[in-house]
């Protein structure tokens, strides 16, 4: 399922998005490459959560364009769409897994509806994505009878099951303590390497951004404020910068 | 006639709006609050209208969710027996015990089996089999999938490239089609069997005796109108539950409107359509 093409996988140009008179994104500009992970950096409410959500073309843009593996998401009907959205995984954030099906089950979901996969092999492959982020053993559990950072984990399995060439998270280690958010960002950081994903993780955790992105961008009030490498991010002397650097340590 | 029209518009208006505030202080006028109102109750049966389109597109489309059609009628179906039996058995026994004092005062008593049967098969039994499962099974559907909706699971499947409108709401509104009939059906016959024991244990009759002056003079026509009719009462209560639970917005208190919505509204409508559906019956199966 990984992207053949050599056009950027993401490519975000003056995207704007509001709902009734708050304006959340104002025509920002934004590029991953493939292997790279982009952290984006602000504080609650400043529409990071919406950026992922348009990037799969879960909400509509009020104007710019979004471009996934080279093709324009605005243009495209909803079986291009539904093409397209095969090559991207998401993570949530409260890790959205299906409470009616069993752990191995969410994880198979995918699997079973896009791939010609036989039973066995679909039980084998969720088993194998499970093994990888650890959750191996708890395979006919309930989402509801497990922590939220198996969910986490779990939630990755699935996002990561059609073998996508992007990954969105959005807040990947919220809510959770520091020992399992550190997991979270080591696995996610193996699955860039091993994979070479492009990814864009949405989140508060400094800590956590420093660890697995290659670059990051701060949002406030619709506007990108800094984009760079972490070191970039620690050298500016934006006040809205250094008070929330200065916050978070 | 025209009067039960009318109260049905106010109730279902005042459906559609409860919960929702109306900034009638900022708009200034009540009569901006009231045209909002009315916007808001036409801009519903439009965005209902195009949900229905497309989940009867998507239904009929390969490739076919079977399983999880099969689990929804289990739900759906197998699972509402109980309560169906029971409404049908309750009705039986009450259409017994209420009939047979005016029966008899006409003196017509042994038309009291036929009596039973006829208002079964042709009114109570479907009527009150939708009602009892909108209940139930409006209740289910919202609740569910407006949880599913505030819990971002939609979008996750959404984002899957899933469609969440063919996987969740065509599998359950067929399985309602699917599953009203025979419920109405089982319904049928508990409440024939408790009507007649409950008519046997005030003057006993045999059963035989009973189905015979009971179905004296029943044809397909009186039969099987008014049982494939209730497939309209599962595709109401299926399309409108999936419609108000998809559309759920906030945590757990719009779950608690949307469930409490599905109910009404399915309820209402199969009340709506049922004025609709006799008519229809009376026209095309005299």
């Amino acid at each position: 399922m990984g992207t053949e093409d050599n056009s950027t996988p993401i490519e975000v140009k003056h995207l704007s998005k509001s709902f009734g008179t708050q304006k959340v994104l104002n025509g920002i500009d934004l590029s991953v490459a493939r292997g790279e992970t982009l952290a984006v950096l602000g504080r609650s409410g400043t529409g990071k959560s919406v950026l992922l959500k348009l990037l799969i073309g879960l909400q509509k843009p009020d104007a710019g364009s979004i471009r996934i593996n080279g093709k324009e998401i605005a243009d495209l009907d909803r079986k291009q769409l539904n093409e397209v959205r095969k090559t991207v995984g998401f993570l949530f954030q409260q890790a959205a897994l299906y409470d009616s099906m069993t752990v191995e089950q969410n994880v198979e979901f995918p699997l079973s509806r896009h791939t010609e996969m036989s039973a066995e092999d679909l039980k084998k492959r969720a088993r194998e994505l499970l093994a990888s982020v650890g959750m191996e053993k708890d395979l006919e559990k309930m989402p509801s009878e497990i922590s939220g950072g198996m969910q986490k984990r779990v939630g990755l399995a699935r996002a990561i099951a059609l073998e996508p060439g992007i990954v969105l998270f959005d807040e990947p280690t919220a809510g959770l303590d520091p020992i399992t958010g550190a997991e979270i960002g080591q696995l996610i950081s193996q699955l860039k390497e091993k994979h070479q994903m492009a990814s864009i993780v949405v989140t508060h955790d400094i800590h956590g951004a420093k660890q697995f992105s290659d670059r990051v961008v701060m949002l406030n009030e619709g506007n990108i404020l800094v984009e760079g490498t972490f070191a970039d991010l620690e050298k500016s002397k934006d006040k809205f910068v250094v008070q929330f650097l200065s916050n978070a340590a | 006639m025209r009067l039960y029209c009318g109260l049905s518009i106010v109730i279902l208006a005042a459906a559609f709006t409860a919960g929702r505030s109306v900034p009638a202080g900022q708009m200034g006028d009540s009569l901006r609050a009231a045209a909002a109102y009315i916007a808001r109750f036409f801009e519903w049966f439009g965005e209902f209208g195009a949900f229905c389109a497309r989940v009867a597109r998507v239904a009929f489309t390969p490739p076919f969710e079977f399983r999880e059609l099969i689990r929804q009628m289990d739900a759906i179906g197998s699972k509402s027996l109980p309560l169906a039996a029971l409404a049908g058995a309750a009705t039986g026994v009450v259409l017994s015990l209420q009939t047979r004092d005016s029966l008899t005062r006409f003196g017509a008593k042994s038309m009291l089996p036929g009596v039973i049967v006829y208002s079964l098969i042709k009114e109570s039994g479907p009527v009150i089999t939708g009602l009892v499962v909108s209940g139930r099974v409006g209740a289910g559907i919202g609740a569910e999938l407006g949880s599913m909706k505030v819990t971002e699971q939609i979008d996750a499947m959404e984002a899957s490239a899933v469609d969440p409108n063919k996987y969740l709401a065509a599998t359950r509104v067929l399985a309602c089609i699917a599953m009203l009939p025979l419920l109405t059906l089982v319904a049928d016959c508990c409440g024939i069997l408790m009507g007649w024991i409950a008519d046997t244990l005030a003057e006993p009759i045999s059963l035989r005796l009973f189905l015979n002056m009971g179905t004296n003079g029943v044809t397909f026509n009186d039969f099987l109108p008014p049982t494939f009719k209730t497939a309209v009462y599962g595709a109401i209560i299926g399309l409108v539950s999936c419609f108000q639970g998809m559309r759920t917005q906030g945590g757990t208190e719009g779950v608690g409107k949307s469930t409490t919505s599905a109910v009404v509204l399915s309820s209402l409508f199969i009340i709506l359509a049922d004025v609709l559906l006799v008519r229809l019956i009376i026209v095309f199966f005299p």
